[in-house]
């Protein structure tokens, strides 16, 4: 059996000493090229600024490792968000509110996995469909209108903090110590890893591929709803419009975590510092005055790193 | 008997597969299927180990009808398959993909089973050991040579005691040396009490191993003999000569 310093030595050679490596070079340049930068005060900025694309990249990890993808997520937490604010604006408490949201999720990713696992659709176009379908209908339920939301410990779930650190971050590091200690320990991850590798070899030896990816889609949409219970927590509404486009910062992190997008490969940890490289890029981006837009240029370009990495990473390997 | 299959016939749309094939395997045997590409040799297999759904027919095994319509449903009646691609999933380690889909648990969290590792890398090693390998069960499959990948899959399929193995092409993608260990492992399974269906274009390998041929052509049986009814040149002529439509 493996010890705990092989299994670390594993994972630093599955996600490669470069991320790390990148992550630190990121953290040392705004440090000197900002004074504002390196402190607790805006560290805890990146942590909030990292939960919601966190969340959806926790579940999104679990997706493209099973050979699949979700483009949808961006539109579930929407559609999620809004659901758990009219909740509330019907006088259900935080609780009936959150539960809404990740139920709502959770059965948008079920579908998704039924309509990629039965119909055989391919995953990009089903996800891509639904993201349109989720995203229209939240804006004809709401007529376009915000849904305010005044609940107090709702709210609090967004801004409040503990000992000076940040509910939300709090809720960010569980979640992915929970998944990340019960993946390799449980059917689940074992199948997620093994359909994303060989589906076909899953199905000769009998594994009931159709339904495991009823539950990657839905685990991955219920974390996407979290993630829009989250969101409207932090703006205080729940709008048809939030997290617009976060699909892109998402599957950044993920890809650049060492998740292969060929599937069967990839760690819930490097998601997690493939997390941080983003935002800390973000955050160091504002903190330089660097206009918004080329935060964008920024993450696309970091995007098609990791792509490129991630092949020759896939190449370099199979050479040797 | 073993197995017995009567009248099994398959189509996919407008082509014909398989037509009204009949066949039996007896314990201990070694069943070849020779044919030329598309006489219906893997669709055979794969409609006896669940892949495929039969149109018609019937399958008993020992004497008791069975009718399989998923790979998992023949595996638990004893039938194991070792596919021509190994159908190994190359990012697990050795012992994950002997046990793929028949992980050993235990309760270790609680009310939720989790994987029993241990156990079953040490199952796993144990039936690598008994093919005379010493590999290593925690190696992932895709750092393996073909000759290992193909001891993990033969592996998987002894590792639950099938009473019967199929086997479709294990030595087209294995060097000549490589080739003729298979051989001699099929030739020590055959004593297990196991019966083996055999689908290869080799005739060299089948000729070595099989007990008995079976030759299909246009997915019908045309012709079945045993290898002790002639030498090996005389018998190869007899299927090159029906594989040709003489």
């Amino acid at each position: 059996m493996k010890t705990l310093l092989d299994k670390i030595n594993d994972t630093v050679r599955e996600i490669g000493p470069g991320l790390i490596l990148i992550f630190v070079i990121e953290i040392v340049f705004f440090s000197l090229t900002s004074e504002y930068f390196f402190g607790w005060g805006n560290f805890k900025n990146i942590f909030r600024a990292s939960t919601i694309i966190g969340i959806m990249a926790l579940g999104q990890t679990i997706v493209i490792i099973s050979g699949g993808f979700d483009l949808s997520v961006g539109a579930v937490s929407a559609a999620t968000g809004m659901a758990a604010a009219w909740m509330l604006q019907q006088g259900y408490g935080f609780i009936t509110a959150v539960m809404t949201a990740i139920i709502i999720g959770g059965i948008i990713g079920v579908g998704n996995g039924a309509i990629t696992g039965y119909g055989r659709i391919n995953p990009l176009i089903t996800t891509l469909g639904m993201m349109s379908i989720v995203r229209g209908l939240g804006f004809i339920i709401s007529g376009g209108y915000d849904i305010a939301i005044s609940n107090k410990t709702f709210l609090r779930m967004g801004s409040g903090q503990v000992f000076n650190i940040p509910y939300v971050a709090i809720i960010l590091v569980f979640l992915f110590v929970a998944v990340g200690i019960t993946i390799p320990k449980f059917s689940f991850g074992r199948y997620m890893y093994a359909i994303g590798s060989n589906e076909r070899a899953c199905v000769l030896a009998g594994v009931r591929v159709n339904r495991w990816k009823l539950v990657f889609y839905g685990t991955c949409g219920a974390l996407a709803g979290l993630a829009g219970a989250i969101t409207s927590a932090r703006v205080g509404v729940g709008a048809p419009q939030i997290n617009m486009g976060v699909e892109l910062g998402v599957i950044t992190a993920v890809i650049l975590g060492g998740t292969a997008l060929t599937g069967g490969k990839g760690r819930i940890v490097g998601t997690f510092l493939g997390l941080f490289i983003v935002s800390t890029m973000s955050n160091g981006l504002v903190m330089l005055s660097v206009p918004t837009f080329y935060k964008y240029v920024a993450t696309g370009s970091l995007l098609l790193i990791a792509v490129f990495y991630d092949e020759w990473r896939r190449s370099h390997f199979a050479k040797r | 008997m073993l197995l017995k299959l009567n009248n099994i016939s398959k189509s996919f749309g407008p082509v014909t597969a398989l037509e009204d094939v009949s066949l039996e395997l007896n314990d201990n045997e070694c069943l070849g299927l020779l044919g030329d590409n598309g006489a219906g040799k893997s669709t055979l297999l794969k409609v006896l180990s669940g892949v495929y759904k039969a149109d018609s027919g019937t399958t008993y095994m020992n004497d008791k009808e069975v009718d399989f319509t998923d790979p998992l449903l023949a595996r638990e009646a004893g039938i194991e398959m070792i596919y021509q691609d190994l159908a190994l999933a190359d990012e697990l380690q050795a012992d994950a993909n002997i046990f793929l889909g028949r992980e050993q648990k235990n309760n270790s969290f609680g009310i939720f089973k989790t994987l029993d590792k241990k156990k079953m890398q040490d199952e796993a090693t144990k039936v690598l050991a008994t093919l005379g390998s010493e590999l290593d069960s925690s190696r992932v499959v895709n750092v393996m040579s073909g000759g290992e990948r193909q001891l993990v899959a033969v592996a998987r399929a002894l590792q639950f005691n099938p009473t019967i193995l199929l086997m479709d092409e294990p030595t087209a993608a294995l060097s000549a040396e490589k080739a003729s260990h298979l051989n001699n492992l099929i030739i020590s399974l055959k004593k297990k009490n196991l019966g083996i269906i055999l689908v290869s274009h080799r005739f060299s390998d089948i000729f070595a191993v099989c007990d008995r041929i079976v030759v299909l052509n246009g997915g019908k049986i045309a012709d079945e003999f045993l290898v002790t009814e002639g030498s090996f040149e005389e018998l190869s002529t007899r299927v090159l000569k029906i594989m040709a439509g003489h």
